[in-house]
């Protein structure tokens, strides 16, 4: 529908094989993006008002810690974090959380495939995984703008508190982890999106998936708080790269070739859940049957 | 419907009325649901998969302390199933019923319900009941009984039934303040984000209240009084209630929730212009 996109010498732009050529595809997935900020820019009185009413459970937790701390007395740590560096690491989390959730994608993906219109998309010299992106990114860049008044203003009430890393080289390595976290967190969500072509209904194993990443990527306390046992299973998951290690980059927990491994795992496993997203949508196109097409 | 009451000669009383549509309602929905069978055993299970994520986590933090100011481990337990079963209750009788309140408004099919010879409020809360609900709320049930044992509680039967009672009075807080999120929504966001909205704020319910200070406290115990709900019922079943205000308290928010829903229920329907025709 609004893909339909009349881009001057569309025809004439194919190289002897079929395929669009590189300066073309890019023009044309930046135009996705265009597409996808207007559509995202619809919704910025939402994204206003979620990422406000999420600050609500964030100060629950917050108070939930600081007590605790009250409750131990004076200077006390928990498993190494002093109160300061727990509260940074749930800013951190959020400021994360903001930049690379996946949001209404995966129910927008499950539901162009249930109502058959991917169709289009297998007709078009379009790739429907690079498209998806494109508007994964799009709503990202609107969210994180329409949520710097609600994020921006309460981090500033916690500036006592933040303790995170000041070096501009941490930073890069930071901005690095997000790019990847929010790749991984895509294509792991893109893939679940694609059970859609065997199973009617999939936001039940959505919400099953949620709960793991929620636990064991470390959204709901520092993984290094549990049993090392425990910890040191999640590390082997891709779960603690979807949120626990770059916030643990930043907070300099994690350096020098900690550090480097790290981000080698990491890319890893971005490009073990890309190949499972293209195989899964290989495997689901042959089986998809367009209802309603 | 009921042919017994078509054939009184008097009307029924309006409880009974009242009772006899409720069922019929209910009994519509049940077999809606066992329709889809799988689907609803997989919601069961995303259920328990939450309830035992936040029971992890006090886990978790009660391996690094003994203690949140008054409140011990098997305490925290018993409050996070007791918030977890006011809430199941809710879902089980109310929770989609009005969240589908803003797309009665936006397709205009609130028409037909406020055409029905009965009250519109008692329709649009009665229409559906999700099972799965209330077998979420046993399982609370069982995590609040172990926790019990855990502390080798022994209630008196009115704390037990105290306790049921104010369960009860959170449910209707949770009916009130959901109520006003979503008519707030006719105005603003679709039906998703209120139910967003909904969890992330009574998430608050399963915190013990003394971790809270200041105006943030004051905000969610008389203004939202979503720190109430869950927090004054389990420390009248374990003892901890600071004094018997506490349940006033609880009681006159939850009325004043319901004064203040009804009459900005009453506001926005006044307003409601069809969206058909």
């Amino acid at each position: 529908m609004a893909l339909d996109l009349k881009l001057p010498g569309c025809n004439s732009g194919r190289d002897p094989q079929g395929f669009p050529h590189a300066n073309l595809r890019m023009r044309t997935y930046l135009h996705v993006f265009q597409i996808g900020i207007q559509n995202a820019l619809v919704y910025r009185m939402n994204f206003f008002i979620r990422s406000a009413f999420g600050l609500v459970p964030l100060l629950g937790t917050l108070y939930l810690w600081k007590a605790v701390y009250a409750s131990k007395g004076g200077d006390a740590e928990v498993a190494g974090y002093a109160l300061s560096t727990m509260i940074s690491y749930y800013l951190i989390v959020t400021l994360v959380d903001t930049m690379t959730a996946v949001a209404e994608d995966d129910w927008q993906i499950a539901a162009d495939i249930r109502d058959g219109r991917i169709s289009q998309f297998l007709m078009k010299p379009i790739d429907y995984l690079r498209y998806r992106l494109c508007l994964f990114w799009a709503g990202r860049l609107v969210y994180v703008l329409s949520a710097s008044v609600p994020i921006g203003t309460f981090l500033v009430l916690h500036y006592q508190d933040w303790d995170a890393s000041t070096d501009p080289g941490t930073w890069l390595c930071f901005g690095f982890s997000i790019l990847m976290t929010g790749l991984l967190q895509f294509f792991i969500s893109y893939t679940m999106a694609l059970l859609a072509f065997w199973v009617l209904e999939v936001s039940t194993f959505i919400f099953i998936l949620y709960a793991f990443e929620y636990i064991a990527g470390g959204f709901m306390f520092p993984l290094d708080i549990l049993p090392g046992w425990l910890h040191q299973a999640m590390m082997w998951t891709p779960f603690p790269y979807q949120m626990f290690f770059p916030v643990s980059v930043l907070l300099e927990q994690v350096q020098g070739e900690a550090l480097v491994s790290g981000l080698a795992i990491q890319g890893t496993w971005v490009l073990l859940a890309y190949l499972l997203a293209r195989r899964v949508w290989n495997a689901g196109i042959r089986h998809y049957s367009a209802v309603g097409g | 419907m009921d042919h017994s009451q078509q054939t009184h000669p008097s009307p029924p009383g309006t409880l009974q009325r009242y009772g006899s549509i409720a069922m019929a309602l209910w009994r519509n929905s049940i077999v809606r649901e066992m329709q889809f069978r799988m689907n609803f055993l997989l919601w069961i299970v995303v259920e328990l998969c939450w309830f035992g994520l936040q029971l992890g986590f006090i886990a978790v933090i009660y391996q690094h302390t003994d203690q949140i100011m008054e409140w011990t481990r098997w305490q925290v337990i018993f409050l996070v199933g007791a918030a977890q079963f006011i809430q199941q209750v809710f879902t089980a009788m109310f929770l989609s019923n009005i969240t589908q309140i803003s797309e009665l408004v936006r397709t205009g099919r609130l028409d037909f319900m406020l055409l029905m010879p009965v009250n519109t409020r008692f329709l649009l809360s009665f229409r559906q009941v999700d099972l799965g609900g209330f077998v979420n709320a046993a399982s609370a049930v069982a995590v609040m009984i172990y926790a019990a044992r855990q502390l080798e509680m022994s209630p008196s039967p009115i704390q037990v039934l105290g306790f049921l009672a104010l369960c009860l009075v959170g449910v209707w807080i949770h009916c009130s303040l959901m109520f006003l999120l979503s008519i707030i929504s006719f105005w603003t966001v679709r039906a998703e984000g209120i139910v967003w909205g909904y969890y992330n704020l009574f998430n608050l319910a399963r915190v013990p209240d003394s971790a809270f200070r200041g105006t943030f406290r004051f905000f969610f115990s008389m203004i939202l009084p979503v720190l109430l709900v869950a927090n004054v019922p389990v420390r009248l079943m374990i003892g901890l209630l600071e004094s018997p205000w506490q349940i006033v308290r609880l009681l006159v928010t939850a009325a004043a929730c319901f004064v203040v829903s009804e009459a900005v229920w009453r506001k926005a329907l006044r307003r409601y212009t069809s969206a058909s025709s």
